[in-house]
């Protein structure tokens, strides 16, 4: 926070800033320089802080109605959706929340990996983003088995029994996780606290991200250094904040669609049958948003390896900054590598596809060769790429794009092409 | 380079919905019917809900419980209506077991509006000893607990048929096309003037499965009226707003040559 001193004009406000810099702070956050050219795809981060809280909010006031207990909790449910003044919404915005959050997560890491946000000097947010987006996955799993329902039930035992694959251990993990035997009340008390304690991580997890952000200041499409302040950049306030709060809005619309009109597609018919641990589903599926990595878990014939595998795929990403060799950031500038960007983006959508699907004949083989590509893109692709892509002429700040000086002269060639690029 | 990409995306999506449509294919497509409940302003039938109570008290009720019902739930708004005078009088033609009183003794009383439905058996295992080991399923939210959902009831009610050659069914065992296997062991529960409906109206199979399940579509979302109208207002409120702040945005960013 290398800002300007901040001097507050009011004498009780500067014997308070002397002692808890609070409004220094909110100086920082008002006068943040941004880079003017943002795109639509940087407004997820304020969506992605929108979902936080409104789970968190949504969350406690259910919490206040549920009860975590094996015979009790999913007649507390339908208590919630029939007899709790709007409890129905305050269910259907916190489950459709967490698809909603999801949603916006993706959209926000795969817009990392096209303008190359990871790279250094961001590796510090980029880590903190995975822990982040792995703490969402384990509340949103602990979050859908406490309607305990038949999905909540199976799905709990499926994926607990992962652990059961680790060697000489792994049982007795299993059991000591479950509190039992098997999935049952204890299982449900103890995801009930985790679940409630898990957002809240999250929540100083997002505090770090953002100080972490705020000390090389944002990445932009173009993907260069820019000097801040400068003519480059706009204050957060009001630039950033009315253009969030748009795309905000827009989201909301979709949000608000899915909750008032769709409330139950993105959630799985079984759900609404009470657990009965006696009764097998005929599929048991994760919910839309595991379904690429539950397609690399069952991939892999070996369950001790399917689950390496699956818990590999989403620590790679933690050594992103450092398999991706090439030093220019943006994919605007790299034009083999926005090739296999979306090959990548492709490769995730199959897997989550073939997911759904039972994990036999074609789609087995299907769901092999994409956890195969998954794994190469970032462990040959990526690393050589960077070695051998020629990139495309990078300009020398946002606002004089290439021409203004650039000592390449096939710069200025290109500029028209990669002005049409960044659109 | 895009021109690529679009290729990928297009050849993903066509194996992706050729694929659906293909597992679609293997249960016949769906009795199609029109259901007021649906679309933005989608509103149930008052007069077949009611008919569908009538069904499900005199037909389904004797084998299916509704426990997550209540008798006042049938008098409230955006439900079948009834009067409150009827809801009462509805509820009293059931009995319930009550107590302990005050000498500690166990009585059983005429239901009131704020009871539960009654169930028909005890408790699970009886429901099984009764109907030959299959436990018919609580209806409370059975719509919501079904891929597709009220189609899906509508056709399976009217779904039964002679068995195809060359499929053996065992005592008990009924053949429904769209049941998945294709066995159930609930009996064809409709058939065409079953019920004589109070409000005169014919009691096909038809009229009578399309009024239980719009009965049954209520009964699993309670709130539905409430959430298309409130849906509708915050839609239309986040709209208004958004292009508000658009407008606002706009002004905002003239100020600096940069698009936005």
């Amino acid at each position: 926070m290398s800002d300007h001193e901040y001097t507050p004009s009011s004498k009780f406000g500067k014997w308070f800033n002397d002692r808890l810099p609070l409004l220094t702070l909110a100086n920082h956050l008002t006068d943040y320089p941004t880079p003017k050219n943002l795109n639509y795809w940087w407004t997820f981060g304020g969506i992605l802080t929108f979902c936080l809280i409104t789970q968190i909010v949504t969350g406690l006031v259910l919490a206040m109605h549920y009860i975590a207990h094996a015979d009790m909790a999913f007649s507390s449910v339908e208590h919630i959706m029939r007899d709790v003044n709007y409890g129905w919404l305050l269910r259907y915005v916190h489950a459709n929340g967490a698809s909603m959050f999801f949603l916006a997560v993706y959209i926000h890491i795969f817009r990392s990996l096209f303008y190359g946000s990871y790279k250094s000097p961001r590796e510090i947010i980029w880590i903190l983003g995975i822990i982040i987006y792995l703490l969402m996955m384990a509340a949103a799993f602990m979050g859908y088995v406490l309607p305990w329902g038949q999905m909540s039930f199976w799905g709990a035992t499926v994926i607990t029994n992962l652990f059961s694959a680790i060697p000489l251990v792994g049982e007795s993990i299993t059991t000591w996780l479950w509190g039992g035997y098997s999935v049952d009340n204890p299982t449900l008390t103890r995801f009930f606290t985790l679940h409630y304690l898990i957002p809240f991580l999250i929540l100083g997890l997002v505090v770090l991200h953002i100080w972490a952000l705020h000390v090389p200041g944002n990445n932009n499409p173009v993907g260069i250094d820019i000097k801040k302040p400068s003519k480059d950049t706009v204050p957060f306030h009001p630039y950033i904040v009315i253009k969030d709060a748009f795309a905000l809005l827009m989201f909301c619309i979709v949000f608000a669609l899915f909750v008032f009109y769709q409330p139950n597609i993105l959630g799985h018919a079984d759900n609404y049958i009470e657990a009965d641990p006696l009764v097998t589903p005929a599929h048991i599926v994760p919910e839309w948003y595991l379904l690429p990595f539950y397609a690399i878990l069952r991939s892999v014939p070996d369950k001790l390896m399917g689950v390496v595998a699956m818990l590999s795929a989403i620590l790679i990403l933690a050594a992103l900054p450092w398999l991706d060799t090439s030093k220019v950031r943006s994919a605007v500038f790299r034009p083999l590598f926005r090739q296999f960007y979306w090959i990548l983006v492709a490769d995730v959508l199959i897997l989550g596809y073939v997911g759904a699907m039972p994990a036999e004949g074609l789609y087995l083989l299907i769901a092999r060769v994409a956890t195969a590509y998954y794994f190469a893109h970032f462990l040959i692709i990526l690393p050589v790429l960077g070695w051998k892509e020629k990139t495309t002429p990078l300009p020398l700040s946002i606002t004089e794009p290439v021409l203004g000086g650039s000592p390449n002269l096939a710069a200025a060639r290109n500029d028209e092409k990669i002005e049409k690029t960044i659109k | 380079m895009s021109k690529l990409k679009n290729i990928l995306f297009v050849l993903i999506f066509s194996i992706i919905l050729l694929n659906s449509s293909n597992s679609a294919e293997k249960s016949p497509p769906f009795l199609e019917t029109k259901w007021t409940f649906k679309g933005l302003f989608g509103k149930f039938d008052r007069a077949s809900l009611q008919r569908g109570y009538q069904v499900y008290t005199e037909v389904c009720a004797s084998c299916h419980s509704m426990k997550y019902l209540t008798y006042r739930n049938l008098a409230e708004k955006g439900g079948p209506e009834f009067s409150e005078a009827e809801a009462k009088a509805i509820a009293a033609s059931f009995e319930v077991t009550d107590g302990p009183d005050s000498t500690g003794e166990m009585f059983v009383r005429p239901a009131k509006l704020s009871d539960k439905f009654v169930m028909p058996y005890a408790n699970e295992q009886e429901a099984k000893a009764a109907n030959g080991g299959a436990y018919p399923p609580d209806m409370s939210v059975l719509v919501k607990a079904r891929k597709g959902g009220a189609d899906y009831i509508y056709s399976l009610l009217l779904g039964y048929s002679e068995p195809p050659e060359g499929v053996e069914l065992d005592d008990g065992v009924y053949y429904n096309k769209y049941m998945y296997g294709n066995k159930i062991k609930m009996p064809a529960p409709l058939s065409d003037d079953l019920i004589e409906y109070t409000d005169g109206t014919k009691a096909t199979a038809e009229q009578m499965s399309k009024d239980v399940t719009n009965f049954l579509m209520w009964s699993a979302e309670p709130h539905l009226e409430q959430r298309h109208k409130t849906g509708f207002r915050v839609i239309a409120y986040l709209i208004i707003l958004t292009v508000l702040v658009y407008f606002t945005m706009k002004k905002i960013w003239s100020r600096v040559e940069s698009k936005v």
